[in-house]
């Protein structure tokens, strides 16, 4: 269920503007890979390439190579839309339908897919809430929507959505940047759980986080403002946290950036 | 050491009494501006549930007058002499085309606008997008009047061929059967009112549409959704009950049409099933055709068959915000 991303010479445009250039890194399968690095130095950006979702932004190219396994998502015959049933991604903001009930929230991805029986929509509904940690606080209300949740719960509702339809990879955009410090302490439990399954990469800010949930830190930077963003360094988490190879990490980490 | 013993020192001695805020007594704290603003405001609002009664009482006091004299049933006479003495009248026939025709259009007007609508907000180069949209604003700038002579001069004559070709294959269904006589009926009614309000419901779909949160168009397409499955899932949800609105608009309209559906139908006092064969005319259609030959007497009737309109399209509003408030919990703009 988890596959390895091999990202080679990777460079990413809004339009004429560089927005990150020449990143090449190996995230492993079934590992947590966080992302960190001041604002605007392309972490998200690079997230978003790595399922084909840098694209939709108008304007939005990509140039390198991103294997999956050994599949290339940017190969000329492979559809953005099958890669992003394989790659999940739950964004900063919870992001439920606000149309749909809970259960369906959960079921949208399965019913895109096609690819399911009836009587066992249920089964996943209930197994990917519980995977989500969710089932025992929505188990009674599966009918009522999404959006009378609380934030925290919205955020396990979301990635609940993301792991029913049992992707390989599980990119999350800063997802507990917008939730109090309990739901954030859920989410990371969580993070730890799924990471059985799954192949995980998180962008966050908060170095805390990084620290607690991954097993290893990428560390991106850019010069200047307006310049393309770089990935510095890539190593294990304990490493970058007490002993970085490279100097602007060791600044960044003890706050003597900039 | 407890935070309030430093909060809450005696006043020194010299302190000079403290100055009064309120300096108009008790008409309290209301500046000219706040108060000429709220008078405009409040009086904007009664002013409009005052017209709108004198509207309604105007109404039914007319209509009153005629009603009781009337000899045929008001609701279900095929007839309109109200002229003569005794008067003999009834809307059946007005309420029958002035729907059905206004059922037509919507039936075209819609899907076609959602469709501009999505094209425009969501499909379309911002360019080629922009001038879409103008030119369905040119639209509603057509004054009705030359609708009706672009559809009597224009479409009519060129409505046989389809006409005809409907005949050929869904004159089974009745509906669609066809005599052989002039377009000049239900069908073409309808498709002119389509054309009418085809602007008023695109402009606001596509209002409702462009507002759509990206956020859960981006959680659709991270799930693997392509672009119609995107607006499935996240757009059109979340404009439904702008839609509705927008189609609410549209309705009133169509039933209040009166010049363009004066100069394309040739109305007739009987119902036919079929949309393609005459009978029918509209509430409004009827009263432009009536007035100008009507007694005192006539005019009352025609005023009773006004007050009727006012009612279907008031309840016709108030079932569009029924639905919308039905599925409040489930709005888009719960996000």
């Amino acid at each position: 269920m988890a596959k390895r991303i091999d990202v080679s010479g990777l460079t990413a445009y809004y339009g004429s503007h560089k927005a990150i250039e020449d990143i090449s890194m190996t995230v492993e399968p079934r590992s947590v890979t966080a992302f960190i690095g001041p604002s605007g130095c392309g972490k998200s950006t690079f997230l978003r390439t790595l399922n084909r979702m840098h694209e939709v932004t108008p304007g939005g190219r990509v140039e390198g190579k991103v294997l999956l396994d050994d599949e290339d998502l940017y190969g000329t015959h492979v559809d953005p839309v099958a890669v992003r049933r394989t790659v999940g991604m739950v964004f900063q903001r919870p992001n439920p339908f606000p149309t749909m009930s809970i259960f369906d929230n959960v079921a949208a991805g399965l019913r895109l897919n096609g690819s399911y029986k009836k009587s066992e929509l249920g089964d996943v509904v209930e197994k990917s809430l519980k995977g989500a940690n969710l089932w025992n606080e929505v188990k009674d209300r599966l009918n009522k929507p999404g959006s009378g949740l609380s934030g925290g719960q919205q955020q396990r509702l979301c990635i609940a959505r993301a792991i029913a339809v049992e992707p390989q990879v599980l990119l999350m955009d800063e997802p507990c940047s917008a939730l109090d410090p309990i739901s954030t302490l859920a989410i990371e439990d969580l993070i730890g759980e799924l990471k059985e399954r799954f192949t995980i990469v998180i962008v966050t800010h908060n170095m805390q986080q990084a620290a607690r949930v991954s097993d290893r830190t990428a560390f991106f930077n850019l010069s200047a403002v307006g310049q393309p963003g770089k990935l510095v360094e890539i190593d294990e988490t304990e490493r970058i946290f007490s002993n970085p190879s490279v100097q602007a990490t060791e600044d960044y980490i003890s706050g003597r950036f900039g | 050491m407890d935070i309030s013993t430093k909060t809450t020192a005696p006043p020194a001695p010299t302190d000079p009494p403290t100055p009064s805020l309120d300096k108009r007594g008790a008409r309290g704290a209301t500046r000219p501006g706040d108060r000429i603003f709220l008078g405009l405001s409040r009086g904007s609002g009664i002013l409009l549930l005052v017209i709108m009664a004198a509207i309604a009482a105007f109404l039914t006091y007319r209509a009153s007058m005629v009603l009781s004299k009337n000899d045929g049933n008001f609701l279900t006479t095929f007839e309109w002499n109200a002229n003569a003495t005794p008067p003999v009248f009834g809307i059946a026939v007005l309420a029958f085309g002035t729907i059905v025709s206004s059922v037509v259009a919507m039936a075209i007007a819609v899907p076609v606008a959602v469709g501009i609508a999505l094209f425009i907000t969501h499909y379309a180069p911002k360019k080629l997008g922009g001038t879409i949209a103008y030119v369905v604003d040119l639209l509603a700038a057509v004054p009705s009047i030359v609708y009706g002579l672009w559809g009597a001069l224009f479409l009519v004559p060129h409505l046989t061929g389809f006409y005809s070709w409907l005949d050929d294959y869904f004159g089974w269904t009745g509906i669609f059967e066809w005599q052989g006589g002039a377009p000049r009926t239900l069908l073409a009614v309808g498709i002119l009112l389509a054309i009418m309000i085809l602007p008023i419901i695109t402009n606001v779909s596509r209002e409702v549409f462009r507002q759509a949160p990206l956020m859960h168009q981006e959680a659709a397409l991270a799930l693997g959704a392509t672009r119609w499955e995107v607006i499935r899932m996240s757009v059109i949800p979340f404009g439904r009950s702008g839609v509705i609105s927008a189609s609410m608009l549209g309705l009133g309209r169509a039933l209040g049409e009166t010049m363009a559906v004066a100069t394309v139908l040739s109305p007739s006092f009987e119902i036919n099933a079929s949309l393609l064969d005459p009978g029918g005319g509209t509430f409004a259609q009827n009263i432009a055709a009536k007035f100008s030959e009507a007694t005192e007497q006539g005019r009352d009737a025609l005023i009773a068959s006004g007050l009727v309109l006012f009612i279907i399209t008031l309840v016709v509003n108030g079932a569009a915000r029924a639905i919308i408030a039905r599925r409040k919990e489930y709005s888009g703009a719960n996000a």
